[in-house]
């Protein structure tokens, strides 16, 4: 067996250093070492898009990196999106929009919107479709989830508003 | 998009909805968990001590197994247990009812653990646990199976034939209307005869008549969680599982049922399910990983991946189906036929029964005769997939649908409406309609914008079809616990799989005169509340919903005679009565009569149970529009409408995305999805890339309109909801593609390799 390795990333802003095999992916390391199950393993192999996580700014499927690889990482997790208190307007737009049913793919879908919201803050429907054909879905048939991607956009847009105005 | 109490409050009527709770739109009560990552998955278990199971599959479609050498695997560092079907007991030919299908003891066990025979590739062979997943795995490659390979039987109509190879030495053809059997082994395990009338009469009396044949390809339900088990076999003997299952109960008794142990010995708690749609009821990994966790004496954890998912759990069947249907100048079905085959996969059991009740349930027909197969070939064993049986039936019979209304020239909706099962049709199959709503489905479409709005462009064309399902009641219980500040906790044992617990906890509200938010409602272990049957058959709204109903009606019985008695009067002088307790001179809000009560007296609990077996059937309507590209046969939907009637619909905005959700699983069967087998009877598109299910991008929104003729037979006129949107689609596509190019496709799925070789064999 190949000798662990020391990693260092930044998870949820918070320093993290893991031992890890070379052929341990970052998903398993999320799930098994770090206790972060909140990604979820649905095809092992980038297909469904249930174990999305930002890191460094861009949505990725964290199955399909090694944990040794995130040496230096800044590395995004469902569990660090929401506020102390209350939800992001992600979170809050899946709830009141019934975009989800069994919640299995809706940790990955939530933080793979975020990354494209946070590139695209203004999108339409086509480029919301397009952009999140990687995250897949069996329960809803996506209506539901696009809606929500779509009014997290608009929360989001007010409160960047109101934030400007606050600064001015 | 909206209930009929929504639609009159948007068009400003002061009507008073009939009712307050039912019909709103609350946050589920599970929500935070579920966009935190929280909520705890299968895989997301996590027990003290747990170690890693892993499963060797065959190679082969069909081989005897001459031997199996376990020593090697043994022998590696970090190895605990390794288990081969030796390890579970014999367990005879006993049928199981799982709830939605029945399946013989013999076969489950084999499933679970290969006996003397691999009748699919990806069958269980061994399995082992080790310290960790990657030992476990390396372990498992280090088993020896010595197989004897047999030649593969994958066609339903080749396994049919006299000269097959036969699956299961022990299969006889059983006639279902006598229950007597066949005296040699077969793979036709079922023989099905359903008749009506006078069926030559019926044809004689047609002015035209369409006789078509018709394939489809087995598909899978795709849930994105892959199936897990965790499964602690204590030293005292009792056995707990923790698994992501449609049926904690039916799971408790597979359990008890393959390893011959004692019902009250095994507890099944449930995880949070990442869907299932059918497909999580029978076991896989459960009874190996209790076999393991035995011989290791730790918990042991099993995870599926993709491919087994694919290769070894049950998908829905494959089938061969003819339809002949007659019509008369006026555009009345005069007679019907149907010759239907089903592959059950390894071992019997497809749904060709329900397949069977299904395939003419749209149309009041006065002749007919329904025969079906069932049969067994070299895929993994069937099981129930949203509507079991009926999408195959649906596609064929609603494309000679189609096909009729072109010979009459006549609108598919007007032929639809002239002949619809209505309350008092009689199905072939003998069994008569309550009040049921498809002339409203049909209505609600016709009435609807998509269908006033012309379609003119290039290689457009439109589709309509219509489905059913039967939907089921069975056993639910509740059991309910007011606490001091006048909230109340549910335990259910329906595992959640798409919101139902705030749909059983809003029919507790509004019994009960409450608000959803002062519910709180729990999927609770097998100790832990009455027995459940399986959350399948769409009943789980209708069934556990109607056991929270009586829950709150002896809640308010026994706070009626406490109340009585705190304020010395006579109960008949107390009633109960939109969230207040009301006596001679006083009336009380519930929220302080639950205070007050636990100040005086004994903790008040009260239960419901239900058992009702009248669910009223449901049905559905679908409007699509596609375009096709005439140079690679894609077909893209440009718009989609899905009328369904709910009865009456608890959440709305749950039954719109029931009514979505089955709609768009109907749209991957009809147009992507499909085992790709080569002829070794190997699966070469085992993975989420090659079994394409649809993405976001090839999806328009999905309009589900909302008709509600409520079910009489349900206090609040509940019906099932969750099935019937799978069934429509893929023929509504076909007569959409039919529509737009001029090509009739009779092979699902119909994907642009066959789409565009229509095209071709049409312009040549």
């Amino acid at each position: 067996m190949a000798k662990k390795r020391i990693v260092t990333a930044t998870i949820n802003g918070r320093e993290e250093e893991f031992l890890c095999q070379p052929r341990q992916t970052l998903l398993e390391i999320l799930r098994n070492t770090l206790n972060l199950t909140g990604a979820k393993e649905g095809c092992s192999n980038g297909n469904c898009g249930a174990c999305s996580v930002i890191i460094d700014g861009r949505a990725v499927n964290s199955c399909m990196i090694l944990g040794v690889e995130a040496e230096g990482a800044n590395i995004e997790t469902i569990e660090g999106l929401a506020p102390g208190d209350g939800l992001d307007p992600l979170q809050q737009a899946f709830l009141e929009n019934a975009a989800l049913q069994c919640g299995i793919c809706t940790p990955g879908y939530i933080m793979s919107a975020k990354a494209f919201l946070d590139e695209n803050p203004n999108p339409t429907e086509e480029e919301i479709r397009f952009s999140m054909a990687g995250n897949l879905c069996r329960c809803t048939g996506y209506d539901k989830i696009v809606r929500a991607i779509q009014q997290a956009a608009e929360t989001r847009a007010e409160q960047s508003a109101s934030c400007a105005k606050e600064t001015v | 998009m909206a209930t009929i109490d929504e639609v009159k409050a948007a068009e400003g009527s002061d009507e008073a909805p009939k009712y307050k709770v039912i019909g709103t739109r609350p946050i589920r009560h599970d929500g935070a968990d579920k966009v935190t990552g929280r909520a705890l998955y299968g895989a997301d278990i996590k027990i003290k001590g747990m170690i890693f199971g892993a499963i060797l599959r065959s190679p082969h479609a069909h081989a005897n197994i001459k031997s199996i050498d376990t020593s090697k695997a043994e022998a590696l560092p970090g190895v605990r247990a390794v288990a081969t079907s030796a390890d579970l007991p014999e367990p005879g030919d006993k049928i199981a009812e799982l709830g939605e299908g029945a399946v013989v003891l013999n076969h489950l066990s084999s499933n679970n653990l290969a006996r003397t025979k691999v009748l699919y590739k990806g069958h269980a062979v061994a399995a082992v646990a080790a310290d960790n997943l990657h030992i476990a795995q390396e372990a498992a490659s280090l088993i020896e199976v010595e197989y004897e390979v047999l030649p593969p039987v994958m066609d339903v109509l080749k396994a049919m034939s006299s000269d097959a190879p036969v699956l299961n030495p022990d299969v006889r053809t059983e006639e279902a209307s006598t229950g007597e059997k066949g005296d040699k082994p077969t793979n036709v395990a079922k023989h099905i005869v359903f008749e009506k009338g006078d069926i030559e009469k019926g044809f004689a009396d047609a002015k035209y008549v369409v006789e078509r044949e018709f394939r489809t390809s087995t598909v899978h339900q795709g849930y994105i969680e892959p199936h897990v088990a965790t499964v602690l076999w204590n030293n005292d003997g009792q056995i707990t599982v923790w698994t992501p299952t449609q049926g904690t109960f039916s799971v408790r008794s597979q359990m008890a049922e393959l390893l011959h142990v004692p019902l009250a010995r095994v507890k099944v708690v449930p995880a949070e399910i990442g869907g299932g749609f059918g497909g999580k009821i029978s076991v896989y990994l459960a009874p190996a990983a209790a076999v393991l966790s035995r011989k290791a004496g730790v918990p042991v954890q099993i995870v599926m991946d993709r491919a087994d998912v694919l290769q070894a759990t049950g998908p829905t069947p494959g089938s061969f189906i003819r339809i002949k249907m007659g019509v008369d100048a006026d555009g009345r079905l005069t007679a019907a036929e149907a010759w239907m085959a089903y592959e059950a996969g390894g071992y019997p059991g497809s749904p060709i029964g329900a397949g069977a009740m299904c395939v003419f349930s749209c149309y009041d027909i006065p002749n007919g005769r329904v025969e079906g197969y069932d049969v067994c070939v070299n895929k993994p064993r069937t099981n129930a997939y949203r509507a079991p049986g009926a999408t195959n039936a649906a596609f064929a019979t609603e494309t000679v649908v189609d096909e009729l209304c072109e010979k009459l020239g006549m609108e598919p909706v007007e032929f639809r409406l002239l002949n619809a099962s209505k309350e008092g049709t009689r199905r072939i199959d003998g069994v008569t309609y309550p009040r049921v709503g498809l002339v409203e489905t049909l209505e609600a479409i016709k009435n609807s914008d998509h269908y006033k709005t012309p379609l003119t462009g290039k290689n457009q064309g439109r589709g309509i079809g219509s489905g059913f399902w039967f939907n089921a009641g069975l056993k639910s219980a509740v059991t309910v616990t007011v606490n001091t500040d006048g909230s109340v906790s549910l335990l259910e044992g329906s595992t959640d799989i798409g919101g139902s617990r705030t749909g059983i906890a809003m029919q507790f509200a509004e019994a009960m005169g409450l608000a959803a938010e002062d519910i709180k409602p729990a999927v609770v272990d097998t100790d832990s509340v009455g027995y459940t049957d399986v959350t399948g058959g769409s009943r789980v709204t209708y069934a556990t919903g109607w056991a929270a109903y009586e829950a709150a009606q002896d809640l308010k019985r026994q706070i009626v005679a406490r109340a009585a008695e705190l304020w010395d009067v006579d109960p008949a002088q107390v009633s109960y009565e939109d969230g207040h307790v009301i006596g001679p001179d006083k009336s009380v809000c519930f929220k302080e009569i639950a205070m007050e009560l636990s100040t005086t007296g004994e903790p008040l609990i009260a239960r419901g149970v239900s058992n009702h077996n009248e669910p009223g059937g449901a049905f559905g309507t679908h409007l699509v529009d596609v375009e096709v590209d005439p140079d690679t046969g894609k077909v893209d939907i440009l718009r989609y409408t899905a009328a369904q009637d709910c009865g009456t619909a608890i959440h709305p905005a749950y039954v719109e995305g029931q009514i979505q959700g089955g709609a768009v699983q109907g749209i991957g069967w009809g147009l992507n999805e499909e085992y790709w087998y080569d002829e070794t009877g190997s699966m070469r598109n085992a993975n989420f890339l090659d079994y394409r299910i649809p993405t976001c991008y090839d999806l328009p929104m999905i309009d589900a309109i909302i008709v509600e003729v409520p079910n009489p037979g349900h206090p609040y006129g509940v019906r099932g909801v969750g099935e019937v949107p799978i069934v429509p689609p893929p023929a509504a596509l076909e007569a959409a593609i039919y529509d737009a190019v001029g090509v009739r496709l009779y092979e699902l799925p119909m994907s642009p390799p066959r789409v565009l070789h229509e095209l071709l064999k049409k312009e040549s």
